[in-house]
């Protein structure tokens, strides 16, 4: 018997965003990466169009990292002694979009100054053709410091500049309007905070398609569940045409995960929780796939396996149905 | 799908043409048939109550109260997996009720020493989860040889090393029939049953009462074969849609669900099983879809610890019930074995406030006691504004924990969203120094390497 398959008319979509200049544009990337644009449910392409895949974007730090990892530590060796050098490698192991944070001290101890922040994302704009997005440590002041140099430095290369957050983003938003850049909308794990800091952002004139949300997540274990829902009732409330949650989604995977002690411990633990690297990377992998399975548009990994890893799945999701959709 | 009461009515006595001699004889103690059929919709009486609907229209209203997606369920030795029930496309929108039966495949070719040696080695496997203790539910045999001597010497095997419920494998019913032979005693879960073989499948899984699985590549093939299985007298059957990428699944799965949950589609209104080691490389990742979106049976290729751990977490994450936050008990934590003249941090007994807490501290390797207020499941910020995470709450955590006892010091440090607390708490809590740390637990390390 033929059996008719249910199909949602979905009134609105996600809104498409563009990260990274090129020189046409006024910016120096190689290339451009797109997000968004979906007119369904993540993957459902027997519903709608999913124009844009998701891309993953690897995080790397202005200097070596105090307390990342050592499986992360000999991941990428001595390459994250220089943020231009740890980018190339960040591109070479397949990302595609390079995510720099900065730390709140240097090496010397000495707090990260603008000039630094200057020099570290100019090292990453040289070394990579990837398009770029610099946050700061998320404390207010440094980071509204910080970004407004970072800001001024890669001037018309459609950065995304983070995190805005409800108490802090005025600074932000205007140097991202100044600059040509895009802003990295934070709040925490609540559609209508997400809504309401998105209405904000737009009230200052930055036009929504310069805007990527965060609603952030906990980890696999440490609160995925309230990331996963959140992510997908945002994504259903874009679908259904509200305006204000039309915007491409970013979650901080590698953030969150590598602060858990499933990945970060290799000693100490039970036995059940195998084999240290492979279940660190499990984290992070099971972590990211699963959002992007709630709507997640970029995902922030840090170990370089997890790249690969979350591509392959991507790949997976974008292969046109074996069965054209009965 | 539940019926509304005027849908009832026209099944009662007065709401059919011509009415029932006895409409609105108020027996029924309702004053019409109409009030009744209202109550009825509101699930506040009993059909039996009314001595005269016809047979006709009590088939309608039982099957119109059936779940949409029929309860399957596999058992042996108390072990029990169930699957199906289920009443919602998304987690939040209530809950996901059944948690997927993992179960691990073996094949009879792999030796009965192989199998034994695999199998209790997975069956012993338990991990602690937040103080839930986490396994896998079961193991799936499959008759790759096409020897019926071979497949019941592995089901033997598998029964010998563990207790654990069943899937057997093959489309062939006559090593289905020995398999069901090797099973006697418990309820495995028959696969499969397709367009070829499903009169002799069906025979079997009545036979022996077990479920029956039935595959076809397409939901029309599915919805044709299970209502010709139904009218053979199967009632408990799963599906498996027989997809071979992670794209495919999504869509297939997400499709099924749909047509039971909102068209009320009884042919395929049952629960799924899935093999994600098909889908994907990646069998961690095509693992998390097929629990994350609408399997009910997931069966697994391959089986380590690093794997199967967050798999069994992601799976317990998922089916947590949105409505209530989970909570941890209220009380006094040790964190990497502090001593009198470690620090004192207090926070509320949200979950995942705890856990991000308290994996802060451990994880960056210093020692602490962690106080945990009993703010009814709240996070810091929300209960504080709530009126539950308060200096009287947080001062008789101090004093019922005993934590006085145990340190050298008299210093507590508060979460830094609640500094406005320190002044009401210093007059709780004379003699003590009342500390405002970082707003987020991830500055904690930090914080505390500062502090110490
Ligand atoms: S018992 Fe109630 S429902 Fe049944 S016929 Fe009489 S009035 Fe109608």
């Amino acid at each position: 018997m033929p059996v008719k398959i249910p199909m949602e008319k979905w009134a609105g979509s996600v809104r498409t965003v563009t990260l990274g200049a090129t020189a046409a544009d006024g910016g120096t990337r190689q290339h451009t990466v797109t997000v968004g644009g979906e007119t369904t449910l993540p993957f459902l392409h027997f519903e709608g169009e999913i124009p844009n895949r998701p891309v993953v974007a690897t995080e790397i730090q202005d200097r070596r990292p105090d307390g990342w990892s050592e499986l992360l530590m000999e991941a990428w060796g001595d390459r994250m002694n220089d943020p231009g050098d740890w980018a190339k490698a960040a591109e070479e192991a397949g990302a595609d979009l390079i995510a720099l944070t900065f730390g709140l001290t240097g090496l010397d101890g000495q707090p990260t100054s603008a000039e630094s922040a200057r020099l570290a994302v100019r090292k990453v704009l040289d070394a990579t053709g990837l398009p770029v997005m610099v946050s700061g440590p998320g404390q207010a002041e440094v980071d509204n410091e910080l970004l407004v140099a970072v800001a001024e430095e890669g001037a018309g290369e459609r950065l995304v500049l983070g995190y805005c957050e409800d108490r802090n983003y005025r600074t932000i938003v205007a140097a991202a309007l100044g600059h040509g850049h895009l802003v990295h909308a934070r709040t925490a794990m609540d559609v209508n905070l997400a809504k309401q800091l998105n209405i904000l952002i737009n009230d200052m004139q930055l036009p929504l398609d310069r805007i990527i949300m965060d609603p952030t997540t906990g980890a696999l274990g440490y609160g995925i569940e309230y990331g996963y829902s959140v992510m997908e009732r945002l994504r259903l409330a874009a679908l259904q045409g509200d305006s204000m949650t039309q915007l491409p989604m970013l979650v901080t995977v590698g953030e969150e995960t590598w602060k858990a002690k499933e990945s970060k411990v290799g000693q100490g633990v039970p036995e059940t929780w195998g084999v240290w690297e492979e279940r660190a990377i499990n984290w992070e992998a099971v972590t990211a796939s699963s959002l992007i399975q709630s709507g997640a548009d970029i995902v922030v990994v840090r170990h370089p396996e997890s790249v690969k890893r979350v591509h392959a799945v991507i790949d997976s999701m974008m292969t046109a149905n074996d069965r054209g959709g009965s | 799908m539940a019926l509304s009461g005027i849908q009832i009515y026209k099944l009662l006595p007065g709401g059919q043409r011509p009415p029932h001699p006895k409409a609105n004889c108020k027996e029924c103690g309702f004053p019409t048939c109409l009030a009744f059929a209202m109550k009825l919709a509101a699930k506040q009486a009993e059909l039996s109550v009314c001595g005269y609907v016809s047979d006709e229209s009590k088939d309608k209203l039982s099957a119109a109260a059936a779940p949409p997606i029929r309860l399957a369920k596999v058992s042996s030795n108390g072990h029990e997996v169930a699957a199906g029930n289920e009443t919602v496309m998304f987690r939040h929108e209530k809950t996901f009720f059944h948690r997927p039966g993992l179960f691990l495949r073996v094949k009879d070719t792999d030796g009965v020493e192989a199998i034994k040696a695999a199998v209790s080695s997975a069956d012993a496997y338990l991990v602690d989860y937040v103080g839930m203790e986490l396994t896998l539910d079961g193991f799936a045999v499959e008759a790759a040889s096409g020897d019926a001597t071979a497949f019941g010497a592995a089901i033997g095997a598998v029964r010998g090393a563990s207790d654990r419920p069943l899937v057997l494998m093959s489309a062939d019913a006559a090593l289905m029939e020995a398999g069901l032979e090797a099973a006697e005693g418990m309820t495995p879960l028959v696969h499969s049953a397709n367009a070829d073989n499903w009169e002799a499948m069906a025979q079997l899984a009545k036979k022996h009462q077990a479920p029956l699985a039935v595959c076809a590549d397409s939901l029309d093939g599915l919805a044709d074969l299970t209502q010709k299985i139904k009218a053979a007298g199967v009632e408990d059957m799963v599906l498996d849609p027989c997809v071979g990428t992670m794209a495919g699944a999504l869509s297939s799965l997400t499709q099924l669900r749909r047509l039971a949950l909102k068209e009320n589609f009884r042919p395929l209104g049952y629960p799924i099983i899935a093999f994600p080691g098909e889908w994907c490389e990646d069998t961690e990742a095509a693992a998390v879809l097929a629990i994350a979106k609408y399997a009910g049976f997931v069966v697994l290729d391959e089986f380590s610890p690093a794997s199967i751990y967050p798999l069994l977490v992601f799976r317990q994450n998922i089916y947590t019930n949105p409505q209530e936050p989970i909570q941890v008990t209220p009380g006094l934590y040790e964190i990497n074995k502090p001593g009198p003249s470690d620090p004192v941090m207090v926070t509320t007994n949200f979950s995942i406030t705890y856990f991000s807490v308290s994996n802060e501290i451990e994880g960056s390797g210093n020692k602490g006691w962690l106080l945990v207020a009993d703010a009814e499941g709240m996070s810091v910020l929300t209960a504080w504004a709530a009126g539950k995470f308060d200096a009287e709450r947080i001062a008789k955590t101090v004093k019922v924990t005993g934590i006085e006892d145990k340190i050298s010091h008299r210093s507590i440090i508060l979460p830094g969203h609640v500094a406005v607390l320190s002044g009401e708490l210093e007059e709780e809590l004379p003699g003590w120094e009342i500390k405002v740390g970082p707003r987020e637990a991830v500055n904690l390390p930090q914080y505390l390497k500062m502090a110490i």
